[in-house]
């Protein structure tokens, strides 16, 4: 089974800058949850953005799904993305003026991959969302008829992961997503989507500077040992 | 269509601003419909003044100045015809009929119109309609005096009431014919033409008001002559201002103007209303047309102030668009988004400015008509007003091109979050 995501000699550089990703080789298994450590300012966040299509590579590969990034257009990639990624970032994830439903809906708008996934697995479109929603403790209709903006940061996090897992994508990304929480609500956040991640079949790429949480995943990654790029005195 | 209808989630979620640019757009869609409500009314208004009458005679001065003070009463005759002129102009076996016009008193600041009973029957307006007399009766008597609809009401007249005409045609005169007072015997339907604005009497009534008079002043003492003196005169004028001809054919029109305008007893002028009209008409078009651009400007501004807003806005909705570019927005999407803001916008805009159109028309119908005798009709809009507002869409999506572009690069350098 070829991998989830396969880097080759990647290397990034912004214009005129020297080069600040150099990557000869990272995979990540479907199905797996990795613990990609590393503070801010390593390429993190470059990373995640070649890896979303966003940006493309100075040279090297990306492969997802066995589709090379890098060849596809920029329409192809933004597709390809949403098709088969889901995301999380460390806080304001959701449309404050969507309700709750809404913004775990929002997905399914863009994918027709998802969508139909959405609707094979569990009727329709909002179906999958009260079912990813109860299963992240946030069930009941007038919690989902409610503006996503009325909630607190933790149910705002355990949405944005409802919306991330609708229609079953390959691979969550997810950025600091429990930077914002507090010690307890971070660890039950986590317990949930891993859980919800294995239900969907779904691998978690999990991007953080918290070294506590590294244990819980089946591997963990320090960006530095990765990254070739990185200056000693940075790190 | 999903992605209108997240616009206007996002715009109802800013509601406060995307208001005030609603109703920037609605009080400037509204102006230039009213504008041209008026304009178009005001056109249609003063090409109906005057209707059925083929040939408008004068003395001879220009088109325009007869028009003026034959039809709409404003100005003075440069000159008098002799009575006559008239009377062979009767006569012409090609004329139909022929109203005789005197003019020179008015009343409180209205034209007293002399005439005789043709005036009643033949002159006509709008699409043809004769005068109606909503009260009372044509005058018969010499001091008779039937006043035009906005004269009656707005110096509350009624039938039976006795009036003093002045002499000359200001406000405030200084000389009046209190001696020879008249009595209102009729009061005609609002025509919404200068006809409304006019007292009628006999020529002899006028004739008999001035009788005694000499180098334009009264007599004294003994040559005075009272009213009922005056009754036992001879009170056929020698002159009148002008004269409206109805013809036995159209036909005839220009040859009979021509007749009219080498009459060798005195100097006359034949003019045809329709073309007189338009003539005048014109000469109002250039302040037509910069009202008409000022408001256009209006309009500008109005699409303007929703550029700022959906720019200035467009920075603190970085993250919106990134956590719609996460969720699989292209950036295509984004400036649909922007796109679709700003016809939202427009078209709510457009639509409270019909709203405030008709409910504007509704309450100022009246009075309008009351004080300028334009009728504004509560109608759909016409096909041109409708082009109108879709012009007013086409600019604003026009405009919104640039939000929509800055989005759009925005969302491409951004990528999928935002560090804010």
């Amino acid at each position: 089974m070829s991998a989830l995501i396969e880097l080759n000699a990647l290397g990034f550089a912004w214009p005129g800058q020297t080069e600040l990703l150099d990557i000869p080789h990272f995979r990540l298994e479907r199905g797996e949850t990795l613990f990609l450590r590393g503070p801010s300012g390593s390429g993190k966040t470059t990373l995640l953005g070649l890896l979303g299509g966003v940006m493309r590579p100075g040279r090297g590969q990306i492969r997802l799904l066995g589709e090379e990034l890098a060849t596809l257009s920029a329409a192809r990639r933004d597709q390809f993305r949403v098709d088969h990624t889901g995301y999380i970032f460390q806080q304001f994830n959701l449309l404050p003026f969507l309700s709750v439903q809404e913004n775990v809906e929002l997905p399914c708008h863009f994918s027709a991959l998802r969508r139909q996934r959405a609707r094979e697995r569990h009727g329709s479109e909002t179906e999958a969302a009260q079912a990813l929603l109860s299963a992240l403790g946030l069930g009941g209709h007038a919690l989902s008829k409610q503006r996503a903006g009325a909630l607190s940061i933790g149910q705002q996090q355990r949405v944005a992961a409802a919306r991330a897992l609708i229609g079953q994508p390959e691979l969550v990304i997810a950025d600091e997503p429990t930077s914002a929480l507090d010690t307890d609500t971070r660890e039950t956040f986590l317990r949930l989507l891993f859980t919800e991640c294995q239900a969907a079949g779904a691998s978690l790429l999990f991007v953080s500077h918290d070294q506590s949480l590294a244990s819980l995943f089946d591997r963990s990654v320090s960006l530095a040992e990765l990254n070739r790029a990185t200056r000693p005195a940075e790190s | 269509m999903y992605l209108f209808r997240l616009a206007l989630a996002s715009v109802s979620n800013r509601r406060f601003t995307a208001l005030l640019t609603v109703f920037a757009i609605a009080l400037s869609a509204c102006l230039l419909l009213a504008v041209e409500r008026v304009r178009t009314e005001a056109k249609t208004s003063f090409a109906s003044t005057i209707s059925g009458t083929d040939l408008v005679v004068g003395a001879r001065s220009g088109a325009v100045n007869l028009l003026l003070y034959s039809v709409f009463r404003i100005g003075n005759a440069t000159n008098n015809i002799r009575w006559d002129s008239y009377t062979q102009l009767k006569e012409n076996p090609r004329v139909k009929w022929a109203i005789p016009l005197s003019l020179g008193d008015s009343h409180r600041g209205y034209r007293v119109l002399g005439t005789n009973l043709s005036y009643f029957e033949h002159y006509h307006y709008g699409r043809n309609q004769p005068l109606l007399i909503q009260e009372g009766r044509p005058f018969q008597d010499l001091f008779d005096v039937v006043l035009g609809a906005e004269v009656a009401e707005a110096l509350q007249y009624n039938v039976g009431d006795q009036i003093v005409l002045a002499h000359g045609v200001s406000i405030i005169s200084l000389v009046d014919h209190a001696d020879k007072p008249f009595t209102v015997v009729g009061i005609l339907a609002r025509t919404g033409t200068p006809v409304d604005r006019t007292l009628h009497i006999s020529l002899e009534g006028m004739e008999a008001l001035h009788v005694d008079w000499q180098n334009g002043t009264p007599a004294r003492d003994k040559g005075h002559i009272s009213a009922e003196q005056a009754r036992q005169l001879d009170l056929t004028p020698k002159g009148i201002t002008a004269v409206l001809l109805g013809l036995n054919s159209k036909i005839a029109t220009f040859s009979l103007q021509r007749t009219i305008n080498e009459y060798r007893g005195e100097p006359l002028m034949a003019i045809l209303p329709g073309v007189a009209l338009q003539e005048l008409w014109s000469l109002m078009s250039t302040a037509e047309q910069a009202l008409f651009i000022v408001s256009l400007f209006v309009v500008l501004t109005g699409l303007i102030g929703m550029l700022t807003a959906l720019l200035t806005s467009l920075n603190e909705r970085r993250r919106e668009m990134a956590i719609l570019r996460s969720v699989g927005a292209r950036p295509g999407h984004i400036f649909g988004l922007l796109m679709a803001e700003a016809f939202a916008l427009a078209l709510m805009g457009v639509v409270a400015g019909l709203g405030l159109l008709y409910a504007g028309i509704a309450v100022a119908q009246a009075p309008v008509q009351a004080h300028y005798g334009l009728y504004l009709p509560l109608t759909w809009p016409s096909a041109y007003e409708w082009r109108l507002l879709g012009g007013i869409l086409g600019a604003a999506l026009l405009i919104g091109c640039l939000p929509a572009w800055r989005a759009y690069r925005q969302s491409l350098t951004d990528g999928l979050s935002v560090r804010l």
